[in-house]
């Protein structure tokens, strides 16, 4: 299990990196930023890049901010930085309550927020938490900048928007209003392991009532998903186990899940469920 | 004592805790293990070694049309490639003696050669100069295999595994008493088809062999061996052509064995060959896929059973078939978990009769062989499933049904008309209901079901069950151990026992330590080394304690003895009024003077010395301990468990293991044994297994597939260790202790999961998984 | 295939360690072969088991998932620097007198996360220890005793104000 040889290339700066990438991508070349999904593939050389574009020398993709209702992150920013201290405010809660499910403690030293992104396992938090929000991608190549929305950046299993010689140099996402409530439920066999459902709910209450409601399911189409017409559901209604049930039970007939296996839709009726009540703070 | 054969200076060990004996000390293991200065098998290193990669079959079964070698070789760094016409004249891997016959033509040869017949079949083996390197060149080996349909169900009919030989190489039929008539006169039949998951022992560390030969000596060395050196060096001299004493083998740290470890491989033979022919040193470390692949799987067994009762409850006959899922080979083994399974199923219950048979058939899937437990924790879950099933029929209850059937104690020792691994099964010692009794209340079971039921009210699916189960350990016929004190009066301990990291170093010498009257952590223990001593059986079936620690018992009291002797005309005293403290001989009475240090007395006994004239010199002494019949361990497992009904997740809350051992050496280790093992069972009751589709293609080949419990999986686990049933068998009373920490997780938790889901009999197949669990939840709801 | 060599300095425990390797070879491999350090252990080699766990810059990372160039001139310790001469740290004493090792293979790994838990957060809670702790997998011990050693080099350590 020892990876293939590779060139290894360890560009300064964003422009060094992009026409580096530019260069190498014909030949399969690969950014490397976190690893932590990329090197095991390697190691059992179901990967073998001829070219490795090492990003972690580039200071400016330490880029974390909140500015202008979006919170910018870069593509060297690590999992365990998103949440408190470093992010506050709602979103920084929600990141943080994610950040607890992604691999283990000595992954999330390493691994990125924009990794993650850029690989697009259907079973990635941070793939749903950025579905879920509606978080805009920045892809950027020397023939210029697109900003992608999440719904159109994720196009299927370890599939996504990003041509060869493009690079995710930034993620946005939108920031929750004061007050935003929020939850999560990720069941997987054992903590840290590849997410069988997920799911994310956020909302406000006003008067007793859900606002704003957003509700995501991942783990288990190809791809990290929101469900508008349970968020319709949701909206201006009284949060309550029932209307929750109701709500679950409605959204599985139009889920495509990986697998025939009937459980899994058992576990994303139970993922929705779970997140909303979490989010509203009614047990379980 | 019966079976066993004790010397005329055989003292048994006085009951209790002693100095050094029944004391939770510390282990003389660990600090070079938390230091980071222990030798595992990829820390050997030699000048000048190259590396080792097997190429392996990628397709479940097929013929093997042809092995192009070319570009591999042509890879700078590449030193040799090798196909099975390489290692043509040597033989294929060997198993252990027998009584069953025609095993021979299904071993497994060192390189696949006409047919493969299951992925991580060796098929070539490139040596380079590099790691990195040798898998480059690994992969440009070219394979071309015509594909043959895949044999995934042992249970389905037989197949062909080559011309002429179909895939059951034996049926093993053991059996005693009238079953027949047993179920004639039946009050009531209970009938179960129950299946236990494919699962293994997957020791932290994987496989490595580094072999080197040294012509000036004449001697082939192999080290990272572990668990049986003794006859691994034999074979590994047989097979290679030469005197076993031009071969050594040596094991440094073992990264765990749990029964896989430490046989011997395909991988053992091709780095000896090469150190050979090569020469250079050769090294190989298996990766963890190859260990998914290639190290030994085990467990996987189909049981039809069927149980005669009457009125009460009583066992009539108990009748089985099973079918033992081998994988692709017989291996080192042999059939021998198809005998311990048939052998040990009866377990702790009065059995007037019994029939048998342990279809042994070979599948296209890795080769298994022993893991922890072997055979046991298959069989007590059949056979507490069976009992649990007995009671639900009955409306007895399961405590009740299983109290109404135990062997008692005025039945002791009591034999069975079976035999395993070719000894009679002789239940040696012990008091059944008093454990269980004991079990119960430590448990707290009665409250228990009262808060079981209270938090049932409250909507909860939780519930309770267990097992109990009959180990076995302490397999003969013999070790030896030579403990020898220098002119420093340092103890020196060589035995021919093994060890896979269970502190074996340390209860030798705490046992040496309490006969000899020395401090334990001064004792230099030598284990797992052909050339310090010519014999050994290694450490395996739980038996190092109980054999090598009674050679231990023996060769100390036979050293304690000489320097008694050397001493007492020295200190005009008669030995007598004698003992030996701190590792000084002194007075009995507590008086300080006269006295001698055991340093003073093996100076005098030197081969120098004028007084030894005429006779072997050194206070040292080396004892056999033999034994013609295995003791009998024996415990009870209980389990509480609670369902997640929205995800069908298992969650085992609290746990207890009882388990009678005899005497517990250092409790501490023996609580450490007994929470590993647990954690291994728990592994297979829930998490652990190798799945395969539906051509034969692995589908648990990472950690990330293979699902080890950590630390989160892990409930709050109690254990009561009794010591109420010493073996008669050994002068230490002990039995071992490795394995009963497992044998009855599966047994326990399924009766947990049935009571938590309110469904007797609900749980039929091991591992217990979250979407079986939810069909069963939707089938109980309205 | 390219197998360019690349000059680095591993900083480990310490000392400098100037090697020269390809860019492939993982950081592990580099801290056991070429810096002669094999209390790293490797144990999956695909970032699962946590056996290979050192800290860089005092942040527990697997040693497998990093490649050694990427680790030039940065600060990395490893189990062979816990010890202070003849002085054992608090955890590794505890790892001793708790009985949390067997084989003893995942222990440096287990020793460098419980190092790095009780730097950032000796007060750590129960919930979060036994969290941080399923990092790594140990297939001997059963844990609990690791929890208790982790637990008891905590209490160790506020005693002697070390924390």
């Amino acid at each position: 299990m020892k990876p293939a040889a590779f060139r290894y290339h360890a560009p300064r700066t964003e422009e060094e990196a992009l026409a580096i990438l530019a260069a190498v991508a014909p030949e399969d070349g690969r950014i490397l930023a976190g690893g932590q999904s990329l090197m095991p593939t390697m190691a059992f050389r179901m990967a073998r890049p001829a070219h490795l574009v090492d990003i972690n020398g580039v200071a400016a993709f330490g880029l974390l901010a909140a500015e202008g209702g979006v919170l910018r992150i870069g593509p060297c920013v690590r999992h365990a930085m998103l949440g408190a201290p470093l992010v506050g405010g709602p979103l920084g809660a929600l990141l943080g309550t994610v950040r607890r499910h992604i691999a283990h403690l000595p992954i999330r030293t390493r691994g990125t927020f924009c990794g993650s992104l850029a690989h697009a396992d259907p079973a990635s938090e941070w793939c749903l938490v950025s579905a879920t929000l509606g978080a805009e991608m920045v892809l950027r190549s020397v023939g210029g900048t697109r900003r992608v929305a999440a719904a159109e950046f994720f196009q299927g299993i370890m599939t996504t928007a990003l041509a060869a010689d493009e690079m995710l140099v930034e993620a946005r996402l939108p920031l929750l209003a004061e007050g935003t409530r929020s939850g999560f439920y990720e069941f997987s066999r054992r903590p840290g392991d590849f997410a069988q459902a997920m799911a994310i709910a956020t909302f406000t209450l006003d008067g007793g009532v859900m606002s704003a409601p957003r509700l995501g399911l991942g783990g288990v189409e190809d791809r990290p998903c929101r469900l508008p017409a349970a968020e319709a559901m949701l909206d201006g209604q009284p949060p309550s186990a029932a209307l929750f049930a109701a709500v679950a039970a409605a959204a599985l007939p139009g889920l495509v899940p990986m697998t025939d296996d009937p459980h899994r839709l058992r576990l994303a009726e139970t993922a929705i469920i779970r997140a909303l009540s979490r989010a509203a703070g009614l047990p379980e | 004592m019966d079976g066993t054969t004790h010397g005329p200076d055989d003292a048994r060990m006085a009951a209790g805790p002693g100095e050094a004996v029944g004391r939770a000390v510390t282990r003389l293991e660990d600090p070079p293990l938390v230091r980071g200065r222990g030798l595992f098998a990829a820390d050997v290193n030699f000048p000048r070694q190259i590396h080792m990669r097997v190429v392996r079959a990628e397709l479940a079964h097929g013929l093997l049309r042809s092995v192009d070698a070319t570009a591999a070789r042509a890879l700078p760094g590449v030193v040799a490639v090798w196909t099975s016409a390489d290692v043509a004249e040597i033989p294929s891997i060997p198993f252990r003696a027998t009584k069953v016959q025609g095993l021979e033509p299904y071993c497994q040869p060192v390189l696949a050669r006409d047919r493969v017949r299951y992925v991580g079949e060796p098929i070539a083996a490139v040596f380079a100069e590099d790691a990195y390197l040798a898998e480059d060149a690994a992969d440009l080996v070219a394979v071309d295999i015509e594909p043959l349909p895949a044999v995934l169900d042992a249970a389905a009919p037989p197949a062909e595994f080559a011309p002429g030989l179909h895939t059951e190489p034996t049926i093993v039929r053991k059996g005693f008493g009238d079953v027949d008539a047993a179920f004639a006169m039946a009050h009531a039949v209970i009938e179960l088809d129950l299946s236990v998951g494919r699962h293994s022992g997957v020791p932290l560390e994987t496989r490595g062999a580094i072999a080197r030969y040294d012509a000036a000596r004449d001697l082939l060395e192999l080290h990272g061996a572990a668990k049986k050196q003794h006859w691994n060096r034999d074979e590994i001299a047989r097979l290679l052509g030469r005197p076993p004493s031009s071969v050594h083998l040596f094991e440094g740290h073992v990264g765990g064995g749990f029964g896989v470890r430490g046989e011997l491989y395909p991988e053992d033979l091709l780095a000896c060959a090469a150190a050979l022919r090569l020469d250079r040193p050769v090294k190989w470390i298996e990766d963890r896929r190859e260990n998914f692949l290639a190290t030994n799987h085990s467990r996987q067994q189909r049981h039809r059973i069927r149980a005669a009762v009457d009125a009460e409850g009583r066992l009539l006959a108990i009748d089985d078939v099973f079918f033992h899922d081998q994988g692709a080979y017989v291996r080192t083994h042999g059939a021998r978990v198809v005998d311990l399974a048939a052998g040990m199923l009866p377990g702790p219950y009065r059995l007037p009769a019994y029939r048998v048979a342990g279809h042994f058939r070979l599948t296209n899937k890795t080769p298994a062989a022993t893991y922890r437990a072997p055979g046991r924790y298959e069989t007590t879950f059949v056979r507490e499933r069976l009992m649990d099933a007995i009671a639900t029929r009955l409306a007895i209850d399961p405590i009740e049904l299983r109290r109404r059937n135990l062997v008692a104690t005025a039945e002791m020792p009591y034999p069975r008309p079976l035999d395993v691994l070719g000894s009679d099964v002789v239940l040696d010692s012990g008091d059944y209901a008093k454990l269980l009794d004991q079990a119960l209340d430590r448990f707290g079971w009665k409250a228990l079901r009262e808060s079981i039921a209270a938090r049932r009210a409250s909507g909860e699916c939780v519930g309770a069950g267990l097992a109990f189960f009959v180990e076995k350990s302490g397999l003969g016929p013999s070790d030896g151990v030579r403990i020898t004190v220098d002119h420093t009066g340092t103890v020196e301990l060589v035995s021919g026992a093994a060890s896979v990291g269970q502190g074996v170093d340390t209860v030798l010498a705490q046992i040496c330590a309490e006969a000899l009257g020395v401090g334990y952590s001064g004792i230099r223990v030598v284990r797992g080394r052909t050339d310090r001593i010519e014999f050994g059986n290694g450490a395996h079936a739980s038996r190092v304690t109980v054999m090598s620690g009674s050679a231990t018992w023996q060769a100390a009291q036979a050293v304690r003895a000489m320097a008694l002797e050397t001493a007492a005309p020295l200190l005009q005293l008669s030995p007598e009024v004698l003992t030996i403290r701190d590792g000084i001989v002194q007075r009995k009475d507590g008086a300080t003077e006269p006295s001698m240090t055991l340093a003073e007395i093996a100076r005098q006994m030197g081969p120098n010395s004028p007084a030894m004239r005429g006779r072997t010199p050194g206070l040292t002494a080396e004892k056999w301990f033999w034994s013609d019949h295995m003791t009998y361990p024996y415990g009870v497992h209980c389990a509480l468990v609670c369902i997640d009904r929205g995800t069908g997740a298992v969650k085992v809350e609290r746990y207890l293991v009882a388990n009678d051992i005899g005497r517990a050496i250092n409790p501490m280790l023996v609580e450490g044994q007994i929470a590993g093992g647990f954690a291994q069972g728990l592994g297979g009751a829930l998490y652990e297994e190798f799945r395969y589709d539906e051509t034969g293609q692995p589908l648990s080949t990472t950690f990330a597939d293979y699902l080890i419990p950590t630390a989160t999986e892990m409930p709050a686990l109690d254990v009561l260790i009794a010591e109420d049933a010493p073996s008669p068998l050994n002068p230490l009373g002990i039995k071992g202790a490795g394995e009963g920490g497992t044998n009855a997780v599966g047994a326990a938790i399924a009766a947990a999961v049935d009571d938590a889901l309110g469904q007797p009999g609900a749980v039929t197949t091991l591992p217990i998984l979250p979407g079986t669990v939810m069909r069963l939840l939707d089938r109980a709801a309205p | 295939m390219t197998h360019e060599l690349h000059d680095i300095t591993l900083v480990v425990n310490g000392r400098s360690h100037p090697i020269r390797v390809e860019a492939r070879r993982t950081l592990a491999d580099a801290i056991r072969e070429e810096c002669g350090l094999t209390g790293t252990h490797l144990g999956c080699e695909h970032g699962v088991c946590g056996a290979c766990t050192v800290l860089l810059d005092d942040q527990p990372v697997r040693a497998c998932l990093m490649f050694a160039v990427q680790a030039d001139g940065r600060a990395i310790r490893t189990v062979e620097g816990l010890a202070h001469g003849d002085t054992l740290s608090p955890l590794q004493k505890a790892f001793i007198e708790q009985h949390a090792l067997q084989c003893g293979y995942c222990t440096p790994g287990f020793l460098m996360l419980g190092t790095a838990i009780l730097e950032q957060n000796p007060d750590i809670g129960d919930e979060e220890l036994i969290e941080i702790l399923s990092s790594n997998l140990c297939r001997c011990t059963g844990y609990a005793n690791i929890l208790r050693a982790v637990r008891a080099a905590a209490a160790a350590m506020r005693e002697e104000g070390v924390a």
